[in-house]
């Protein structure tokens, strides 16, 4: 026992040996596998810290969170999304007075424009909410107030900035009582909102002012409909509730037939959460595609190299037959060989992966998330690759006939 | 330790090549005592290469029995016939069939890592380098086969040969590839150890060479058709210059 625990020593370092002397081959044997397994783990890296980040938001909208928006309609017998709103404030004041399991409503509208305060301007989103808005997000402001209900009914010229508005049109960070002039009307600003970071989409959440519904569709877009309502039921276990008495609302008041197509849609956080999983999920699967072709060519490359290796070295293998060397101790050297190529392979590539995936979050500000699944499972495929792709051609070295083996030149 | 090394009784092998059978070794009888010097000698064609093949166990015959040191090794399988290589032969070959780039101290330990010894890497060295003491090669122990003559290889091969103490040596050729001052001396050093006990079977087709043994069969036709005793033609190893020739390994560098 002890001695054939010994051998299979020797033979190692025999089959490590091998690899020494042929330092530039083997390493571009590995090559294929260094990139193969440095590709899986930064782009899986990336995956996963875009997947956070997407998640991290939806989570932040909180698990009571509803949006309800215009949905396909019929007109003439034709169903499609034309793009005309059906959805009007006076639905969403509806739901809030009808349904119980709602706890906050707020209509929402959108525009865009230039916004100047004093010599600077700033090209930025325009968001009509109502005063229950900040209760929806639990979005606070860290200075001043939000907009009451007064201000809404009455429809104010008064607005709340995002810190990324205030940034550019307040470098010296006083903002709260001052004007800005959005389509030359001017808006008092009440306060400045929480910094939030970027939403799932990568878009800048800070990067916004927030106004009364009332005001931004009288003043600024003429709309007379609203692009779609937010709202929270009164708790997590409540959302399904919610939805079916807005559902019931809304059919009433637009005249739908209980069987019939809806004019709205509606998607609570969680099916968010679920629809962005499915996308994820997809993008995770392509990319296991990728790491396992990239992984199958690496293997095919140490397998070419080893079948050329076989043949270069026929006469040594006859040789170490002659003198006593079973077929199976040749098999083990290079099998060895092979597996050792995949492994080292295998681990430069996790250096290298895990290395760029640090560049591209020190560079980039990318978020990224590496994980010990991804480096274990990859390094664990590296080695089943080298045994996998170095059996053949180690056991093509076994099978050869000693004689013919000596004889070859 | 049986009187016999080798002991062969109508060893037959025939080779099937497609429709054809050819009988290379037609019932050979032979038998080798333990210390003896013996030259096989033969044409081409006349059935030696197959005899060589299956005297060091590398092929088995189609009928007839062998005994190796006692130890009937004509029905074994590959892996059996591997362990007896390793045990009982001492390979020396024509082409010295060193590995190249790898240290002449580590060619001569190479058998021992195949064997069943269970020695550690000190012991193993430890022989090695007694084994090149014994072809007189000592001080080149980390030479690589490139930096060594013709001549200093096959001391290293023959060294490999006698490193795991094996029944007998089984040379082949193996002054085929060496020019006639060095076949001296490397048949000076067989010499040598078959005066210490060791006993040496030479594959040749050189009479000359022949002639260091003391004795030679000459297969013809898959037999053995002589089978004499010879006036052994000793080798003055006086007149050898010292194993370490500097000017051999100037020449290589």
């Amino acid at each position: 026992m002890r001695s054939s625990v010994m051998r299979l020593g020797n033979i190692t370092m025999v089959g490590l040996r091998a690899i020494a002397r042929n330092k530039m081959r083997s390493f571009l044997t590995a090559l294929g596998i260094i990139i193969g397994v440095g590709c899986v783990i930064a782009v899986v890296a990336i995956g996963n810290g875009a997947t956070k980040s997407v998640e991290n938001t939806i989570n932040s909208l909180g698990t009571n969170y509803i949006m309800l928006f215009p949905g396909a309609s019929t007109s003439s017998g034709a169903r499609m999304f034309t793009g005309n709103s059906t959805l009007t404030a006076d639905d969403a004041e509806a739901i809030k007075t009808e349904c119980p399991a709602v706890a906050y409503v707020s209509p929402t509208v959108r525009a865009a424009a230039q916004v100047v305060a004093g010599e600077l301007n700033w090209g930025t989103s325009i968001q009509g909410v109502s005063e229950d808005y900040p209760l929806i997000r639990s979005w606070n402001v860290s200075q001043g107030t939000f907009f009451s209900d007064q201000d809404v009914k009455s429809a104010s010229k008064v607005c709340v900035l995002g810190s990324t508005v205030v940034d550019n049109l307040f470098p010296n960070g006083e903002a709260v009582g001052q004007i800005v002039r959005i389509k030359n009307v001017p808006f008092k600003v009440l306060g400045v909102l929480d910094k939030k970071g970027g939403n799932m989409m990568g878009q800048d959440q800070d990067d916004t002012i927030i106004a009364p519904y009332t005001t931004v569709m009288k003043r600024l877009s003429g709309k007379t409909k609203i692009d779609m309502i937010q709202l929270s039921a009164v708790s997590a276990g409540q959302v399904q509730e919610a939805q079916n008495q807005i559902d019931g609302v809304l059919r009433q008041r637009h005249r739908i037939p209980p069987k019939g197509d809806a004019d709205f849609q509606m998607r609570s956080q969680e099916e968010i959460a679920q629809a962005s999983g499915q996308q994820t999920a997809i993008l995770r699967l392509l990319l296991l595609v990728i790491a396992a072709i990239s992984l199958l060519v690496g293997g095919i490359g140490i397998m070419n190299i080893m079948l050329v290796s076989v043949t270069e070295r026929t006469r040594e293998i006859g040789i170490r037959m002659a003198i006593g060397a079973k077929g199976r101790h040749v098999l083990l050297q290079f099998l060895f060989e092979a597996v050792t190529l995949a492994i080292v392979g295998g681990a430069l590539g996790i250096a290298f992966g895990v290395g760029a995936s640090l560049a591209v979050k020190h560079f980039l500000q990318w978020p990224i998330v590496v994980t010990t699944a991804s480096v274990v499972l990859s390094f664990g495929v590296a080695a089943f690759v080298g045994i996998f792709f170095g059996f053949y051609p180690a056991r093509k070295a076994a099978r050869l006939d000693p004689i013919d083996a000596l004889r070859y030149e | 330790m049986p009187q016999n090394v080798i002991e062969i009784h109508g060893l037959t092998k025939i080779y099937t090549m497609g429709e054809v059978e050819v009988r290379a070794l037609a019932g050979l009888d032979l038998v080798v005592d333990s210390g003896e010097f013996l030259a096989v000698m033969g044409p081409s064609g006349s059935g030696k290469s197959t005899l060589m093949n299956i005297l060091g166990c590398l092929d088995r015959p189609t009928a007839g029995s062998y005994l190796l040191d006692g130890v009937d090794v004509s029905k074994l399988d590959r892996d059996e016939r591997a362990v007896i290589r390793n045990a009982k032969i001492g390979f020396v070959f024509q082409s010295f069939n060193l590995l190249a780039r790898t240290s002449a101290v580590e060619n001569v330990e190479l058998p021992l890592i195949y064997g069943d010894l269970g020695w550690s890497r000190a012991e193993r060295h430890q022989a090695a380098m007694h084994a090149l003491d014994r072809v007189g090669l000592k001080g080149r122990e980390n030479s690589h086969p490139s930096q060594l003559s013709g001549g200093q290889q096959q001391r290293v091969a023959i060294a490999r040969a006698l490193v795991t103490e094996p029944a007998m040596l089984l040379a082949d050729e193996p002054t085929g590839n060496l020019d006639s001052r060095t076949s001296e001396e490397i048949m000076g050093i067989f010499q040598k150890l078959n005066d210490s006990g060791k006993t040496v079977v030479l594959i040749t087709h050189e009479p000359d060479i022949a002639q260091h043994a003391r004795r030679v069969v000459t297969v013809r036709d898959g037999i053995i058709q002589h089978d004499e005793k010879v006036e052994q033609h000793r080798v003055d190893l006086r007149g050898i210059p010292p194993p370490v020739a500097p000017v051999a390994a100037e020449a290589t560098r």
